[in-house]
């Protein structure tokens, strides 16, 4: 079973993100870089079912020259192969222009699963998986909780929690799916895997290898744009409720409840 | 980069390995260790499965190779646990494999090397004894060769993860007196003669255990002397470089610690009506402590990539060690101060890395003898 894997680098999540001056980005300076965590659940259920059926893990990554290190860490913790699309003309894709990226990577390549993780964890927008299905055409089921491929490798069936239970769905592969937190708990990447990554092939592409143009990603194909970011607004300071007794205190708060907080 | 860097792509790989083994197995914990005076013996093979401990090592041995600034990275992500008792606990091997790895025979390295390497056994490193620490040259604990056996009498203090050490890197006198005299002989904790003490209580590195050992009449085969008899004493002073520069990044990122909480606090603490921070005392003092802690990283940065070029460093890293712990003696001592009565609470990490600073600038060798040894090298 060759299994395909997509992966995003992301800001550390212990990173204080500051806004950039231009008030659309954000500052990249002394940004600890990792693979986005959704990815890492992606990354191990890949290597389980590896692990089961046989086959190959392949790591797709698409950003600048640090992203392999991100692609070496999958490698690492025991993926076969990876491959980084690194273009000067990538800069301010959108979604849409990731998952055509992705997808013109894929089109050439023998597979039976793809797994994303459900969204990546800086900008949040959770749509290049369905993207990528639509692109190739092929079934792709969102957000998964578990997920069990058929002993004869033709259908995967993926849980899905839903308000109040759980959805159970099934497709025929190849498909795509995207991990949701609590599909696995994702391995470490141990020091004789990060020494034995270090020989294992990462091919570098540009999109022009790949049989785009420029006009079709980066921020000339986006159809989005970001306007604005903003911080989220800071916190003011508390307030303590006066009074001389418990019953006093209690009513000051349900009065301030009501009148000031307006949420009673 | 313009400037030559000591960390790239793997060492930082091997950090995010290190940080995520701290957070899944070591943090959610580690308080509760701290209290109870050690931490589970399970922790060993969970972080040789991952070959944390065999970073350094060659790969025939069970090791995972790398350099010496893969050490120190693993070290610094490893201290970030809070717990420089569990780090001194891991630590272990550190600095009783390496006299195996330098002097021992291809058969003494293969077997005594790769089980403590993926955690199935632990080793800990002999030297000290109730009269005799920084006085190497006068241990007294004798072995005396008798047919296939050394019979070795006397005991071992202050050992660290003494407690539940399977094999003990020890130095025994088999000759007269003086540094000539010393030997290295691997005792397992399994001879006949071997007892431990009850674990020793102390003012920090709660999380690890630190024992007395006694030898009674203990019978070491022949097989288990590691190199030859008499060159006990260089293989000891060689071994003291390793444990002098893990003591130095471990005195540096106890006091980046204390400084990061520092910062934190100060920020979040208010008094007279504005945190901390907007007060010029506690804002020049964040900025002295920030300054020390940068200025000491940086030199012993240094001193590490000039031992791993194979520069004789001896002077160096006895400064680097004196730095580092001056530093970290002011910086944890501040930090407790900026902290003022909470700094004192066991619920704040300060209180912890305070206590636990204070060991450093007496093992691996006292302030006092890196002085020595300095100024052998400056007054010659």
């Amino acid at each position: 079973m060759n299994i395909l894997v997509c992966l995003k680098q992301v800001p550390d999540t212990e990173t204080q993100i500051k806004v950039a001056p231009d008030s659309k980005s954000i500052v990249t300076d002394n940004i600890k870089w990792v693979m986005n965590p959704y990815d890492e659940y992606a990354v191990e259920e890949g290597l389980r079912l590896k692990e089961k059926f046989g086959g190959e893990v392949t790591i797709i990554g698409v950003g600048p020259t640090r992203v392999t290190e991100s692609i070496r860490t999958a490698l690492a913790m025991g993926a076969d192969k990876g491959i980084l699309v690194d273009d000067p003309a990538l800069t301010g894709s959108d979604s849409l222009g990731i998952a055509k990226i992705l997808a013109a990577v894929i089109k050439d390549l023998d597979y039976n699963l793809i797994l994303c993780g459900k969204q990546g964890v800086d900008d949040d927008y959770g749509v290049v998986g369905s993207n990528l299905a639509e692109l190739l055409g092929i079934p792709q089921i969102s957000i998964v909780l578990k997920l069990e491929v058929s002993e004869d490798g033709s259908t995967v069936k993926a849980h899905r929690e839903v308000e109040g239970g759980i959805l159970v769905i099934e497709a025929p592969l190849p498909a795509l799916i995207t991990a949701q937190k609590g599909l696995n708990e994702p391995r470490y990447a141990s020091l004789p895997g990060i020494m034995k990554a270090k020989k294992k092939p990462l091919d570098v592409k540009t999109i022009s290898d790949l049989g785009l143009d420029a006009g079709q990603v980066g921020e000339s194909g986006a159809k989005i744009k970001i306007m604005q970011i903003t911080p989220p607004e800071e916190r003011g300071a508390g307030k303590i409720v006066e009074g001389e007794t418990p019953q006093e205190k209690a009513a000051n708060l349900a009065k301030l409840l009501h009148e000031e907080a307006k949420i009673i | 980069m313009k400037f030559q860097e000591y960390f790239g792509e793997t060492h930082n790989m091997v950090r995010q390995t290190i940080r995520k083994f701290v957070e899944r197995e070591i943090k959610p914990f580690v308080d509760e260790w701290e209290e109870k005076g050690e931490f589970p013996e399970e922790l060993y093979p969970k972080a040789g499965d991952a070959g944390i401990l065999g970073i350094g090592y060659p790969e025939a041995y069970g090791g995972s190779g790398g350099d010496i600034f893969l050490k120190i990275a693993y070290i610094e992500e490893l201290m970030r646990c809070g717990s420089a008792g569990v780090v001194a606990g891991l630590g272990s091997l550190d600095i009783s494999i390496p006299p195996i790895l330098a002097f021992g025979t291809e058969k003494q390295k293969s077997r005594f090397i790769p089980p403590v390497l993926k955690g199935d056994k632990i080793a800990a490193l002999g030297i000290t004894e109730p009269n005799a620490g920084s006085d190497v040259a006068n241990i007294q604990t004798k072995a005396v060769l008798r047919g296939n056996h050394y019979v070795v009498n006397g005991s071992k203090m202050l050992i660290t993860s003494g407690y539940r050490a399977n094999q003990l890197t020890c130095a025994v006198r088999t000759g007269g007196e003086g540094y000539k005299g010393i030997s290295l002989l691997i005792i397992e904790s399994d001879t006949p003669g071997y007892s431990v003490s009850e674990k020793l209580r102390k003012m920090g590195w709660w999380a690890s255990d630190t024992a007395q050992i006694f030898f009674d009449e203990c019978q070491v085969p022949v097989e288990n002397l590691l190199g030859k008899e008499g060159e006990g004493f260089s293989g000891i002073m060689e071994n003291f470089q390793n444990e002098r520069l893990q003591l130095s990044i471990m005195a540096n990122m106890t006091a980046q610690l204390a400084l990061e909480e520092s910062l934190k606090y100060a920020k979040e603490r208010e008094a007279f009506g504005r945190p901390l921070s907007g007060f010029q005392v506690t804002r020049h003092k964040l900025v002295d402590m920030a300054t020390l802690v940068e200025a000491s990283r940086e030199f012993v940065y240094r001193v590490a990539a000039k031992i791993d070029a194979g520069e004789n460093q001896v002077k160096e890293i006895s400064m680097a060690k004196n730095f580092a712990c001056m530093v970290s003696d002011k910086v944890t001592y501040d930090a407790v101060q900026i902290h003022g009565g909470f700094g004192y609470m066991r619920e704040y990490l300060v209180e912890r890395l305070y206590r636990d600073n204070r060991i450093l600038s007496i093992g691996g060798g006292t302030q006092e003898i890196m002085k020595e040894i300095i100024s052998k090298y400056i007054l010659a």
